[in-house]
């Protein structure tokens, strides 16, 4: 008949239990997040507040529920990293390698000679004897190396060498190409994770989405364009020789050479040679700082072998301008006046003093492999957020002591039993996202309003046929037994339904929406939880403690 | 004294009208239907790309001079709507302004939303921005694609699902059911031409979700008193089953809609429109299990032998037995 073992109860009971006390640190959020802080900053060994330590016991569980940026304010962006802009860095520094391979064999093949080509990921060679291009194109293919990947050694070459008429066609191989894509993204993810890191903001996500995508989420940042100066930016540093200065933007520039606008005065361009003498890649160290006529710069320190090129190249090339470009603008273009060893220098150019601190924080952070174009992006204001917090939670509270107060008019003491239930499930709902650490969102909270309405549903279910079955059935104690056990295929069919759609939301959504199906999920997994045993046990309780004739359900 | 929603007993003839309210039902879907392909919906930027920016002044909401000084910077379409909530105070006056996407560019530049900002605090100089939500072409179309693909792939689960555990009648029948309410509130967004966006999807999803667990409750009726009733007839069988478990039916739609009222009244205006999607949904899937998945049962019709097959399906297939 009703028994439940005392294992069982206690089983239940505990989990209740626990699931209440990890919850309960919700109630207390900003305490609670105070505490948090501090012991991260005391474990990382840095300064915290005793007070703000104290706010919280340390003895309690301390899991909070992770706001999302809906409701605590923040930015999001969404970003395509082009990766596709590496091929043409690769494919250029392919080039030196293939022209001396070539110069090798000048005797058969003649004046080697690169063609401009439309796909940033080809070489394009003609050579001076068209009837050795067969033997050329064989030579090239000997510097194929096999793909290097990030999983070992990939299949295939590195390079596809083909011969296109006169010309020779040095692309990167398909395999190739994958795995550049690869080291671009995780180069990429790394370099915006420095950043965003280095502006000290709390708990920012960083994710890889797909294959060339990237999600930034910040929360506590003003706007996403404050985010997007922070990483939207390439950074790449690079010093390239000055071959002359013009006016006119439209001219083009001689072979293998660039036109880059001067960032300080608009009009003049400079024509440099594409290939730099040293990059940012070999930057150790950057700081902001004055320059000698107090003028905001920012200082840089090579590292040994860009500190040797630098030097040589100096050396080398005293009187002669040469030019420090940004992202593709020409910051400022000096003549050298002097050997320069030791590798370090000063950028000077229209800086305010927050650029050059910014512009440190970018060089020392290191360049972005390639540029980003931002697909999506959302930034919600820290008061709207609290309006959208404290909106749902008063709505979350009025819909809770309604349906309380309507389950109790309907079902007298056993509505009693149903709404413990209800508040148990909040509880455990609560208990379950702050222990994943799963984002609560606006949606998310209409989500666990949906279920406080859904969650008697099982309840009632079961009310109903215990109801039914107090008709037919020989006692009460038979109509509850009866009614569990009938009305359980009804509920876990309709949980189920309703679980798998929950599933496609959180596979399908993002954001926001994707919030909305964590906690739509979860409460039906509570519910069916609490309907199926914690109503359950404390029916038999109930009915062990008075044991009534017949049931007033 | 208790309250009592819906008498003891009742016996209610569900399909005594059946021709009448299966009539109502596909002139709603077909009027629904028209009403998207005539006036289409009202698609907000998450599946047309573009810009929304929400606004929050200390000045009443102009949407003349907004317009006037978002206009000329030549970002082209530029809709205006002020926004009411009883939760706001005087002083909290709040316009979403929308910006179609521009050509040849995903996201907004800061420069474009800096431009818009002092434009419009030329006009009101308390004016911030209370959010910025920007989505590119790009995205936008794939948001566009995964949001049918999801829909549809809760049809076919629920489809295989009811098909697994029932028969395939129950399946149609289902599936009608959850047809219809998609197409209704569809429907309902193009006529009202309230903003359907992102969060519109996850509830229609969810009406998926609770109409089906509507349709379910009854159906599992249907099986059980199919199997105890073997030589009634259908409709009969049909009609009881409904009337057992209208109770419930009641109880658990009232519970559900007191909670999405109160988040419809209380909860801000950042969701409303997403509520009431679902208020929608409650009321019209309550409507469907009954008078269109039932319906779609009975003009099917349904093999009356279960007892080679799975015996008493109810109760053992999951088999949990607690002592």
């Amino acid at each position: 008949m009703l028994q439940i073992p005392m294992w069982k109860r206690i089983l239940i009971w505990g989990t209740c239990a626990l699931a209440l006390l990890i919850a309960v640190p919700n109630l207390f959020y900003a305490q609670v997040e105070r505490h948090n802080d501090a012991v991260t900053a005391q474990e990382r060994g840095e300064a915290f507040l005793e007070e703000d330590l104290a706010a919280w016991p340390g003895f309690l569980p301390s899991f909070l529920v992770n706001l999302g940026l809906d409701l605590r304010g923040g930015a999001h962006l969404l970003a395509e990293v082009q990766v596709s802009d590496v091929y043409a860095d690769r494919v250029d520094a392919l080039w030196p390698t293939v022209r001396d391979q070539l110069r090798e064999a000048r005797d058969t093949v003649g004046a080697v000679r690169r063609l401009p080509s439309e796909d940033a990921g080809e070489l394009r060679v003609r050579i001076g004897t068209p009837e050795a291009i067969s033997e050329a194109a064989a030579r090239v293919r000997d510097l194929a190396q096999p793909t290097q990947s990030l999983t070992g050694f990939g299949s295939g070459n590195d390079i596809d060498v083909r011969i296109e008429g006169e010309e020779i066609v040095v692309a990167l191989s398909d395999a190739e190409r994958q795995a550049t894509d690869e080291r671009t993204m995780r180069t990429s993810l790394e370099i915006i994770r420095r950043r965003v890191d280095e502006a000290g903001t709390r708990e920012p996500t960083i994710q890889r989405q797909g294959e060339d995508r990237i999600l930034i989420q910040v929360p506590g940042i003003g706007s996403a364009e404050e985010l997007k100066a922070l990483i939207g930016t390439t950074a790449r540093l690079t010093f390239h020789p000055v071959v002359g200065v013009t006016s006119d933007g439209s001219e083009v520039p001689g072979p293998r050479n660039a036109l880059y606008p001067a960032m300080e005065d608009p009009g003049t361009f400079y024509e440099v040679e594409q290939t730099p003498v040293v990059t940012g890649d070999q930057l150790v160290d950057a700081s902001a700082a004055m320059d000698q006529n107090n003028r905001p710069a920012v200082n840089f320190r090579f590292n040994a072998q860009g500190g040797r090129a630098f030097g040589l190249y100096t050396a080398e090339n005293i009187g002669s301008p040469f030019a420090i470009v940004l992202d593709g603008e020409v910051v400022s273009a000096p003549t050298i006046q002097s050997h320069i060893p030791g590798g370090s220098g000063i950028i000077t150019g229209r800086f305010t003093v927050e650029e050059t601190t910014q512009l440190a924080v970018l060089l020392r952070s290191g360049a972005l492999p390639a540029e980003m174009e931002f697909l999506e992006e959302r930034t919600v204001g820290p008061e709207l957020g609290q309006d959208s917090i404290d909106a749902g939670r008063i709505a979350a509270i009025i819909a809770m002591a309604a349906v309380l107060i309507f389950m109790l008019a309907s079902y007298g003491i056993f509505g009693v039993i149903a709404n413990i239930a209800l508040l148990l499930n909040v509880a455990m709902i609560f208990a379950l996202l702050s222990l994943i650490g799963a984002t609560l969102t606006l949606p998310g909270i209409a989500g666990i309003v949906l279920t406080i309405g859904m969650a008697v549903d099982a309840t009632v279910l079961i009310f109903e046929r215990i109801r039914e079955e107090m008709r037919t059935a020989k006692g009460p104690a038979r109509a509850i037994e009866q009614g569990y056990d009938k009305a359980l295929s009804a509920i876990l069919d309709a949980n189920v339904t309703t679980f798998l759609t929950a599933l496609i939301l959180f596979a399908m959504g993002s954001g926001p929406v994707r919030g909305f199906a964590v906690t739509l999920g979860l409460g039906i997994i509570t519910s069916v939880f609490t309907a199926l045993l914690v109503t359950r046990l404390m029916m038999v309780m109930y009915f062990e403690r008075r044991r009534p004739k017949t049931l007033a359900i | 004294m208790r309250l009592k929603l819906v008498p003891q007993d009742t016996s209610i003839d569900f399909f005594r009208y059946w021709k009448v309210s299966f009539g109502a039902s596909a002139v709603a879907m077909v009027l629904s239907i028209l009403a998207f392909l005539v006036m289409g919906l009202n698609f907000g930027i998450d599946f047309r790309g573009g810009t929304t920016i929400r606004t929050e002044a200390v000045q009443p909401v102009d949407i003349g001079a907004y317009r006037g000084a978002v206009e000329p910077l030549g970002f082209g379409d530029v809709a205006i709507t002020e926004v009411f909530d009883p939760s706001f105070g005087p002083e909290q006056n709040v316009a979403m302004i929308r910006i179609q996407a521009q050509e040849g560019q995903e996201a907004k530049t800061p420069d474009q939303l800096a431009a818009i900002r002092a434009a419009l605090q030329q006009v009101d100089p308390s004016l911030t921005f209370a959010s910025v939500d920007s989505v590119g072409p790009k995205v936008s179309g794939e948001l566009v694609q995964s949001a049918v693909i999801s829909v549809l792939l809760a049809l076919g689960a629920v489809l295989f699902y009811v098909w697994l555990r029932f028969e395939w009648q129950f399946s149609v029948g289902a599936v009608a059911a959850l047809v219809h309410d998609v197409v209704l509130t569809v429907g309902l967004f193009a006529v009202l031409q309230i903003r359907f966006d992102l969060a519109i999807i996850a509830a229609i999803l969810t009406i998926v979700g609770y109409s089906l667990n509507d349709t379910v409750v009854v159906f599992d009726r249907v099986r059980e008193n199919l199997i105890k009733f073997k030589k009634r007839p259908l409709r009969e069988v049909l009609n009881l089953s409904i009337n057992d478990t209208l109770t419930r039916t009641v109880m658990t739609s009232v519970t559900t809609l007191i909670a999405l009222i109160s988040l419809f009244v209380l909860g801000g205006d950042v969701i409303r429109g997403f509520v009431f999607a679902m208020i929608w949904g409650v009321v019209v899937g309550t409507y469907s299990s009954v008078f269109v998945a039932s319906v779609v049962l009975y003009r099917l019709g349904v093999k009356r032998d279960w007892s080679k097959n799975s015996g008493d399906t109810a109760g053992t297939q999951f088999g949990v037995k607690e002592g």
